[in-house]
């Protein structure tokens, strides 16, 4: 874009504040070493989004070359009316819900408690943090094996608890859902233990000793000193954690597919289902940019709030 | 991140009773004040929670050193099973799709990675060392391109690659991962932290911005560029949504497409399923064990996840 326009004018860059400046031959070679990058992000971050923006205001499919005919507003007022969008986002919603508070509550309590151990350190991080460098294709295998009706050890275990008869997890509508937030909370908690530990780090250890000094209990510590201290972390991890929630795709194609039915089917299930099996690009576009833009709203926000706590700091 | 390294230097100067003659920024270890009953409790919960986490990957490795015959029995037939055997890994390694996978994992996540270190690099020291026109809408552009979810964008990035023809080739795996803007980002800070001085006493000596780049920058940034590769390497050898809808010849499929196809066909071979979630995971677990602090430092400093 401006790549362009700017490199290929240099000869203007004569200013009143010259001196600031380098000489033009610097102009030039700042574009040479921005060029390379920006060809990437051009043609694959922002091209994608704008031509995605334009794309669903026509009736383009896969079958055919280009964008197809403008149809105006059609395949957003299609959508809104269609059930299988809302139930898409509903599951997103869903998962969501389930994932998240266990994820920053219990990566939150981990931490702390892990930061209170004398020994052990690389011990905690390899239990919490391994499953979250894994393939999620590895992790849907394991945690479908273990959900396997009837014999898997999910299964298993709740017999042993004295059910005799236990639900199918992932084969159950009502509980597909549940299933697939559980391996997820396995899956990503290290991540978030990760920052909160970073975060630990960070609170001066004389505020504890104050904190001791006064009498208080490891109780009233932990609730008055480290959860305060820590809201900054909480923050972060809070919103990173929804906006990975929105985008939920993974697990949900390798556990279930979006079923049972379409019980689990989450927003970005469904766009790839209209685009690459009903061949409905234009409305897979629609489909993404509403997505898209409830996604950037969360970031806007988490970028906010960044810049506010780096003043407030 | 210094974490275990600190927190023993600390135990040891706990023991010497010197440990308040150093106030400078240290891990916070919780004072030990009314807390024998409630560390001890603490370590027992904790415990616990550990063991539960390891649970599902031991239950794996345990499976997959059973016979099909056996674990499509059941949980009690695995766990009652007391001849391991090789089986399963034998016939996995034996066969060609799991190498055709490490093969085109391989080779996309470190081009992926080596091209993201390179020109994000490059760019980041522009922004952050160079005065130049359009400087302003580069930067807003690149705190705009944080916020991209590229997943959602999969619909017009397959449109892109198909009108180009790239589909089922590794660049329509690699291109579209090139760029990342939290990689750029961070460089920009990394450079941005950076002592002027260095730069300058080289400028002075005729050196050119590359040279600078070259022989100043990259050598004080060695920590920092291979946090990314290897953050970018990880990345790129999980993700499953862009191969899958990219790539349909099997030859070219990555790791995590090819698992994805494990449990159809092997059905209820379930210890040759958990043999190839252990395979396909086997590789990023020995590169977290060598980089463990890279890696946690990099994912704790670039906010991504997975």
């Amino acid at each position: 874009m401006s790549a362009h326009t700017v490199g290929a004018q240099p000869a203007v860059a004569t200013t009143p504040r010259a001196d600031a400046r380098p000489p033009l031959r610097g102009q030039r070679t700042a574009w040479l070493f921005i060029a390379p990058f920006a060809f990437f992000y051009l043609c694959f971050l922002l091209g994608p989004s704008v031509y995605m923006f334009v794309a669903s205001f026509f009736d383009a499919s896969i079958v055919k070359n280009g964008l197809g005919n403008f149809i105006g507003l059609e395949n957003y007022s299609t959508l809104v009316q269609s059930r299988d969008f809302w139930s898409s986002m509903w599951h997103t919603l869903q998962f969501t819900l389930y994932t998240v508070p266990p994820l920053v509550i219990l990566s939150f309590v981990f931490a702390v408690l892990a930061n209170r151990m004398p020994r052990g350190q690389t011990f905690w991080r390899l239990a919490f943090f391994t499953p979250f460098i894994l393939p999620s294709a590895a992790i849907s295998l394991i945690w479908v094996f273990i959900f396997t009706a009837d014999t898997g050890l999910w299964a298993t275990a709740q017999k042993w608890l004295g059910s005799d008869a236990p639900t199918p997890v992932l084969g159950t509508p009502s509980l597909a859902m549940v299933g697939i937030a559980i391996a997820t909370i396995w899956w990503t908690i290290g991540f978030n233990f990760i920052l909160y530990l970073a975060g630990l780090q960070d609170i001066p250890r004389e505020l504890y000793e104050a904190a001791a000094i006064d009498g208080a209990t490891p109780w009233q510590q932990i609730r008055h000193l480290t959860i305060p201290m820590l809201s900054r972390t909480t923050t972060l991890v809070l919103l990173l954690q929804i906006i990975a929630s929105l985008k939920i795709f993974d697990q949900v194609y390798l556990m279930t597919s979006g079923g049972p039915g379409t019980s689990t089917e989450t927003a970005l299930v469904f766009i790839t289902k209209v685009g690459f099996t009903d061949y409905r690009l234009g409305a897979a576009a629609a489909a993404s940019f509403m997505l898209f833009v409830v996604i950037v709203v969360f970031a806007v926000i988490r970028q906010v709030a960044e810049r506010a706590q780096q003043k407030g700091a | 991140m210094a974490t275990t390294d600190a927190t023993g230097s600390q135990a040891r100067n706990r023991r010497n009773g010197v440990s308040a003659a150093a106030p400078a920024a240290r891990p916070s270890r919780v004072a030990t004040n009314g807390g024998k009953a409630f560390n001890r409790i603490t370590a027992v919960v904790l415990v616990v929670f550990a063991v539960i986490w390891l649970l599902p990957s031991l239950w794996a490795i345990k499976t997959s050193f059973t016979s099909n015959a056996v674990s499509a029995l059941g949980t009690q037939a695995i766990l009652e099973d007391v001849n391991p055997t090789l089986a399963s890994y034998s016939a996995l390694l034996g066969g060609g799709d799991l190498w055709n996978w490490y093969l085109a994992s391989f080779i996309t996540s470190t081009l992926s990675a080596l091209l993201v270190v390179v020109f994000a690099s490059m760019a980041a020291f522009a922004i952050s060392r160079m005065r130049f026109r359009g400087r302003n809408v580069v930067f807003v552009l690149m705190l705009a391109g944080i916020m991209v979810p590229a997943d959602v964008l999969i619909i017009p990035i397959f449109q892109m690659l198909n009108t180009v023809g790239l589909l089922n080739t590794y660049w329509a795996v690699i291109f579209p991962q090139v760029s990342s803007v939290i990689a750029l980002f961070v460089f920009k800070q990394f450079f941005d932290g950076l002592p002027k001085e260095l730069e300058e006493a080289a400028r002075l000596d005729g050196a050119s911005n590359w040279r600078i780049y070259r022989s100043v920058v990259m050598p004080l940034s060695r920590p920092v560029l291979s946090a990314m590769a290897i953050v970018t390497f990880v990345g790129v050898w999980n993700n499953l949504i862009l191969p899958l809808f990219v790539l349909s010849n099997p030859d070219l499929m990555t790791i995590p497409v090819g698992l994805a196809t494990v449990q159809g066909s092997f059905g209820q071979r379930f210890s040759d399923i958990q043999a190839s979630t252990i395979l396909g995971a086997l590789p990023l677990v020995i590169l977290f064990l060598i980089f463990q602090r890279r890696i946690v430092e990099g994912v704790a400093g670039t906010g991504l996840k997975g």
